[in-house]
């Protein structure tokens, strides 16, 4: 009896049921835990009182989709936002009111021709041995992963060598390889045949030291990421290429690569943005690179906090730009890896204006 | 169909005989080892041209591994396997046999269509991408006319409306169709089903075997693992139990469903048969 009141009352789709229910559940002793039960539905009332009002049985199936949203409140996460609103201030304005900073002497130097002269450099060297550097290190992994066990030792060998001696030695062992090898030729081994033969010093400028020295040194631990990716792709994905007649170059280039460049380019992007400040390594070599530009100047107006500021400034231009290339790169390469792609910051820009100008419209309208 | 037991005669001593095959499938004394375990113990089969062979068996049996030696992705350690009596994965050069190659064994593998159990289509690619791919760099064929027959099959197996569409944007089904899809793209000869349906969900099962069912009909010859006895009563022409890397028993669906005679082979229908129908 109860029992039945009770899916009566929860019956919500037919007020004519609860109706007739009603009474039933009233005349056997349950009344009260059914009412006490059903206080929390919209047929209660009617359930309870027996004759349901007239307004009400009209609105049974309670639809929502009037009813106004109120969002929950997050008091302490404005307190956390305040927090650091105002500590981010702090620093700002000690920055721009501390006048030891000498903005005036940063913003002079910012532009000066020998500073962009550097920068040049900087950007050269970084551009140069990255490429070179990346190129290399896709042979050696390759060479790693290959079937000969001399490729894969003299792979082995190179990363261990490389990654094992600071970067500071290698670059200074190449500027002086003129002391140890006075000339460099080319030839027949063991014979006295030579095609080719130079001074070691008129090959090995400051630029070519420092060209070989970050190259090399970034070969070996390109290698070791491009490995990596590439043990990250899938080994159904080379039996699928391979079952299909692709041959192994391409299967390397057009099935394998593109899939290993989703592992890669996070970590290459580190190791190019590293690169770019490791350049001020080669100023061991007084290579006039950005670094060493500032260094000159500073040692001769002794403004040297400012001008390590020109410096750093430059760096951050750098890394800002190169990490809005590597957005739209990893962007790239997340083809078929997501099922749609993410919007860009330019897009979803975009489409925030273009929403709220529709919302303004629409209020305009009314 | 039943006599496809171990042949004194090799396939390799009278190559050319049957130029008008097409797809036909002689697998002799293959026996393969991954370290101390040995999967394949010597098996022989024959797949006539444009027949249907499933192979049915427990996991382990060394199915899997079996059909993988067909198209050389997996080296044979003993034996040999030929395909309308040419070696695969070798050459017969006087009295002895050379190994092939990569560029060759690649050659072969055009002719050899692979469907796998993961599909391994290429997510970077699109559907037609994944199809038009192959012919492009290993036929020489042209874009354009690798990209028309993509749309042609992918047509065939009812997603044409779906060709640029990414693999992970599919169903699971509609990948395996798009890898059948990519599998045909070769105009294989030979068609080989690595347990086709094992990764999907029951309701997309069907829309992938109806595609099979269909290539069934066309001459391709077929050699399929699978674990859906039903679809194998249907489509095959021969059935082969494989059990602890033997051929247990093979013949007609009808003697090998209805009459096995190995007393392995009726233990094993016994466990898998009953819920499925009934006899």
């Amino acid at each position: 009896m109860s029992s039945a009141a009770t899916t009566a009352a929860q019956s919500t789709t037919s007020a004519q049921s609860a109706a007739g229910a009603a009474p039933d559940a009233a005349t056997g002793g349950t009344a009260g835990a059914v009412t006490a039960d059903a206080v929390n539905t919209e047929t209660t009332p009617s359930a309870a009182g027996g004759v349901p009002p007239e307004g009400r049985s009209a609105r049974v199936a309670t639809d929502y989709s009037d009813y106004r949203v109120v969002a929950a409140k997050h008091p302490w996460r404005w307190v956390g936002t305040a927090v650091v609103a105002l500590g981010v201030l702090g620093i700002a304005w000690s920055l721009a009111t501390n006048p030891r900073w000498e903005w005036g002497v940063v913003a002079q130097w910012f532009t000066a021709q020998s500073v962009v002269t550097g920068l040049v450099e900087t950007l050269k060297l970084t551009a140069i041995s990255g490429i070179l550097g990346f190129v290399l290190g896709f042979i050696l992994a390759l060479m790693r992963l290959s079937a000969s066990p001399l490729l894969v030792s003299v792979s082995w060998t190179f990363s261990w060598i490389f990654r094992s001696t600071p970067l500071l030695v290698q670059m200074l062992l190449w500027y002086n390889l003129g002391y140890l090898y006075e000339k460099i030729s080319l030839g027949i081994p063991f014979t006295d045949v030579r095609f080719f033969e130079v001074q070691t010093t008129t090959l090995i400028s400051q630029f070519a030291a420092a060209v070989l020295g970050l190259t090399l040194n970034q070969a070996a631990y390109s290698a070791e990421i491009i490995r990596g990716g590439i043990l990250s792709v899938d080994q159904g994905q080379l039996e699928a290429a391979a079952a299909l007649g692709i041959p192994a170059w391409r299967r390397s280039t057009r099935i394998v690569l593109p899939q290993a460049m989703r592992a890669i380019l996070p970590t290459a992007f580190n190791e190019i943005i590293g690169l770019v400040k490791g350049t001020s390594i080669v100023y061991v070599l007084a290579y006039s690179e950005l670094f060493y530009t500032v260094q000159v100047i500073y040692n001769r107006t002794q403004q040297v906090l400012p001008l390590l500021l020109v410096a750093t400034l430059w760096y951050v231009v750098i890394t800002s730009v190169l990490s809005v290339f590597q957005y739209y790169i990893e962007r790239h390469y997340s083809k078929g890896a997501v099922r749609n792609l993410p919007l860009t910051p330019l897009q979803k820009a975009r489409k925030f204006f273009a929403t709220h100008a529709v919302v303004n419209n629409a209020r305009n309208a009314r | 169909m039943s006599t496809a037991t171990p042949t004194a005669e090799a396939p390799a001593t009278a190559p050319g005989t049957a130029p008008a095959t097409r797809g036909l499938v002689e697998i002799t004394k293959v026996r393969k080892s991954f370290g101390a375990t040995e999967v394949l113990k010597g098996v022989s089969l024959t797949v006539e041209p444009g027949g249907v062979a499933v192979i049915v068996g427990p996991s382990g049996s060394g199915k899997s591994t079996l059909l993988r030696t067909i198209n050389h992705l997996e080296k044979v350690d003993g034996g040999f396997i030929s395909i309308d009596g040419k070696l695969v994965g070798y050459e017969v050069r006087g009295e002895r046999l050379h190994e092939l190659r990569e560029k060759d064994i690649l050659k072969q593998r055009t002719g050899i269509g692979m469907v796998f159990q993961n599909f391994n289509l290429f997510p970077h690619l699109t559907a037609l991408e994944n199809v038009a791919e192959a012919p492009v760099v290993a036929q020489g064929r042209s874009k354009d006319e690798a990209r028309r027959r993509g749309l042609e099959l992918l047509d065939r197996v009812g997603l044409r409306d779906r060709a640029d569409a990414y693999p992970r944007q599919l169903s699971g089904g509609q990948q395996q169709r798009v890898a059948i899809a990519r599998a045909l793209a070769l105009d294989p000869k030979i068609l080989l089903f690595d347990e086709p349906t094992s990764a999907l969900d029951p309701e997309l099962v069907n829309e992938v075997l109806d595609v099979i069912r269909e290539l069934a009909k066309s001459g391709t010859t077929l050699i399929i693992v699978t674990h859906e006895m039903g679809f194998a009563r249907d489509v095959a022409d021969t059935v082969v139990f494989m059990d602890q890397g033997q051929i247990v028993e093979q013949g007609s669906p009808q003697e090998i469903f209805t009459n096995p005679q190995e007393p392995r082979t009726r233990s094993f229908f016994s466990k898998v048969l009953e819920p499925a129908f009934n006899i």
